[in-house]
């Protein structure tokens, strides 16, 4: 940054004087109609090239699902509710099955919890490859957009296999999954999560281990680990900053505490290291799914009978996952009805999106998307 | 507030036909009679058979050979031969065109996709005319407070200032379109202008993104310009001349990139980086900076700023083949002598009936001409698909280190290249006396 004192923030009454800040600076409107935005709006003030203010603008996709949750049951909830990541559907569902399953009383089957590892595991890939084709377009790369698109049918057509549906799944449901894997499931599994893996190690030749990469993201947006913990970031963000946080290994859930796995953590806390920590998790997801192939019970049931609107007791329940982005959380109030009386989603988007403006302030305007898109933020989860 | 198509009817179908109809009439009679009889009395026309020819009897003698061939013959001597067609903007226009396929369908399949595959049946061969139709039927929007003139004058000021650069390239022996004894210099001129052009649009379309693209692209070339002359004046130095023809007439033994490849390898970034071509598509940077400078251009505006980087392209790719791999020179592929039979048998057009002799027009072309244009062609294919090739590989560089690159790298590179220049000359290897 240069030497020159930039005006404070506080000086200035929030979006009363936002143009008189000084000739020199220019607003610029970063979304929503902007192809380096996705459904929000930063607007950020350069100096030249260099942001000197940023302020993002989440909200246009605003659904309000946390309301809609409070007129369904606790079963029709479910389709609804994975529509704020619709590519990361298990996983936004996952601590709402937990959740209901708690207050319900519901115990899932031995079966059914590999399954929904496997299902999980699958949608962590496919959420990260779409990520990272984002990634790969915001800095320029035309290949790194096609190749996690093209690879990332692979899951999609497995995940199809399971659920019958390519995106928008719906495959957990409170006691188990919706229903069972074809016959031959566990061979094209295996064979296609090997395939994959193969694939991921070639994005290291293109994209991870390119100079021109590597120039342009090392040491830009650099959060510490002490700024990581304040913040309140979760997920890669978290790990690429140097903190061990996997609510996987933390507080493991269903069947995780038995698989084979570790947490990949950086130090550096840069763009590169955020990019970096969702591909290296790809390479984990293989393991898991491996694991969970070999040891699933081959055969049982998959899903526990369910009164027609069940009614869960007078308490509350708050579960967390590890989703692709972070630490998904789902508090569920309950007053005894069959719908939940106040469902509330906490979600790793929003809290990713907190460390923006300290990232982007200071930095060159060249540097927007690679900082903006690595730190996994999915807008229309941000809105719920 | 929507509109909705109104439901299909005939009459609205033959209203269309028949107004489409009427249009082709009414403009082929104003503006295509006319200028076709402007082209026609530009060609002077030969006397041939004591005939003298009129403009009417022209269009009689293009269903004769025999009539024909000295006519075009006599047509291919003309400048206006030269600037339309074959060195000049048609031939320029006819690879930009194959370039523009032939890097979606390369990209394509880099990327593990097909690329055009629909428009025109095979492998999408017809998607480009798809493209101009489409660009050419869209509407051209000016913003409310550009500067209108300027706005105008961009498109065609890029457009005209590619094709003035492409008029500098001399593609076979005699084949130029202005063969002028400093026409490396005039080369620089003409790069001096595509910075101008740029600033001027970012300026014009009084827009924020369309500025820092302009700003950004002003640095970008201002800072590669200096290593792109640098780079050049090796060759300048060994051979003596400005004049492109005579650089391509040195390199009959031996092309100059064998003795100067770092001035290749410096000249071919500036290259990428003149053109905005990735990693140095910095101008245009669209996640940054939606389009930069062709944010606000809109329908054929913006084909033909597209036109004209094409353009650019190869003419890039052609002064790179022109100074560094040889030009024209090349083993003979094609056939030392006229064919003899057509000469002396003429044109047999059916057996014992119909046959052409004693043709005055022919040979068209001189054989030295077309063995040229072919190895002009293929080393200048052989640049172009490295000009592409980065593209599928590289991310786009940030705009500070793209200038540590121009002016640090780039310069000292360029100077080392004119020291290997100056001890060629005086270590009396090439040169004056020299052993080569």
């Amino acid at each position: 940054m240069s030497n020159q004192v930039y005006p404070k923030d506080k000086e200035i009454l929030p979006g009363l004087q936002i143009e008189k800040v000084d000739d020199r600076i220019m607003t610029l409107n970063v979304g929503p109609q902007h192809p380096g935005s996705g459904h929000m709006r930063i607007i950020i003030k350069v100096d030249g090239d260099y942001i000197v203010h940023t302020d993002p603008d989440p909200g246009y996709v605003h659904r309000g699902e946390e309301k809609m949750a409070e007129y369904r049951n606790y079963i029709t909830n479910i389709p609804h509710l994975e529509r704020p990541v619709i590519h990361d559907s298990c996983n936004i569902l996952y601590p709402y099955c937990l959740g209901v399953e708690e207050l319900l009383g519901l115990e899932v089957p031995e079966r059914a919890k590999y399954l929904r590892v496997i299902a999980a595991e699958l949608n962590r890939c496919v959420y990260i490859e779409y990520w990272l084709a984002i990634y790969g377009i915001f800095l320029g790369h035309s290949t790194m957009f096609m190749w996690p698109v093209g690879d990332r049918e692979l899951l999609i057509d497995l995940l199809d296999k399971m659920t019958g549906a390519r995106v928008t799944h719906a495959y957990f449901v409170p006691g188990g999954v919706r229903n069972d894997v074809p016959p031959n499931f566990e061979d094209v599994c295996l064979r296609q999560v090997n395939y994959f893996e193969k694939r991921l190690k070639e994005y290291a030749d293109v994209f991870y281990d390119n100079p021109i990469l590597i120039s342009r993201t090392k040491d830009t947006g650099v959060l510490s680990r002490e700024d990581a913990i304040k913040l309140g970031t979760t997920g890669s963000v978290l790990r690429a900053s140097g903190v061990d946080f996997d609510i996987r290994k933390k507080e493991p859930y269903d069947v995780y505490e038995e698989m084979d796995f570790q947490t990949n953590v950086l130090k550096a806390g840069d763009s590169y290291a955020r990019s970096k920590i969702p591909w290296l998790d790809m390479f984990e997801s293989c393991r898991i799914i491996r694991d969970a192939l070999k040891k699933m019970p081959k055969s049982g049931s998959v899903r526990v009978k369910l009164k027609p609107k069940p009614k869960g007791g007078d308490t509350e329940v708050y579960r967390r996952v590890e989703s692709g982005r972070g630490s998904l959380g789902m508090h569920i109030v309950s007053r005894g009805l069959p719908q939940p009386y106040r469902l509330k989603i906490s979600v790793p988007s929003f809290r990713n999106l907190i460390a923006m403006p300290h990232l982007l302030t200071g930095e060159k305007l060249g540097n927007m998307p690679a900082v903006y898109w690595s730190l996994n933020y999915w807008p229309v989860e941000a809105d719920r | 507030m929507s509109v909705i198509a109104p439901k299909f009817r005939l009459g609205y179908l033959v209203k269309g036909i028949t107004d489409n109809i009427f249009w082709i009439i009414v403009l082929l009679t104003l503006i295509g009679i006319p200028v076709v009889q402007i082209v026609l009395i530009y060609i002077d026309f030969p006397v041939i058979d004591g005939e003298i020819w009129n403009p009417f009897r022209v269009f009689d003698a293009m269903t004769h050979p025999e009539r024909a061939l000295p006519l075009v013959k006599n047509f291919m001597q003309t400048d206006l031969f030269k600037v339309v067609a074959f060195p000049g903007f048609g031939f320029a226009a006819l690879i930009a065109a194959a370039v523009i396929f032939v890097e979606r369908k390369m990209l394509a399949k880099l990327q593990l996709r097909v690329g055009p595959f629909y428009c025109g049946k095979v492998e999408g061969i017809l998607q480009l005319m798809g493209d101009g139709l489409k660009l050419i039927s869209k509407e051209i929007i000016i913003p409310a407070k550009a500067d209108k003139p300027l706005f105008w004058a961009v498109p065609v000021l890029f457009a005209a200032t590619a094709g003035a650069f492409v008029a500098l390239i001399p593609v076979a022996p005699g084949w130029v379109v202005a063969d002028i004894d400093l026409g490396l210099l005039a080369v620089f001129a003409v790069i001096g202008f595509f910075p101008i052009i740029t600033i001027l649009a970012g300026w014009s379309s009084n827009s924020k993104f369309p500025f820092i693209g302009g700003i950004r692209a002003l640095y970008q070339m201002v800072s590669f310009e200096i290593p792109l002359i640098l780079s050049l004046l090796g060759i300048v130095m060994l051979t003596g001349t400005l004049n492109l023809s005579e650089i391509v007439e040195s390199q009959v033994n031996f092309p100059w990139i064998i003795f100067m490849p770092i001035g290749a390898i410096v000249f071919f970034i500036c290259i990428l980086a003149e053109l905005e071509r990735i990693p140095f598509d910095l101008p245009e940077a669209e996640s940054e900076i939606v389009a930069g400078w062709l944010t606000e251009l809109s329908g054929m505006m913006y084909g033909l700023v597209q036109l004209g980087s094409y353009l650019k392209l190869y003419a890039f790719a052609a002064l790179f083949v022109v100074l560094f791999l040889g030009g024209w020179n090349g083993p003979w592929v094609y056939p030392i002598e006229p064919m003899a039979e057509i000469i002396t048998d003429g044109i047999v057009i059916m057996p014992d009936a119909l046959v052409i002799k004693d043709i005055p027009g022919l040979p068209l072309f001189p054989q030295e001409m077309i063995n040229g244009t072919i190895w002009f062609i293929l080393k200048t294919a052989a640049v172009i698909f490295f000009i592409l090739l980065p593209r599928g590989v590289f991310p786009r560089v940030r705009i500070d280190l793209l200038l540590k690159i121009g002016w640090y790298k780039l310069i000292v590179l360029a100077f080392v290249n004119i020291f290997i220049a100056l001890a060629l000359v005086y270590g009396g290897i090439i040169g004056p006396g020299g052993i080569l």
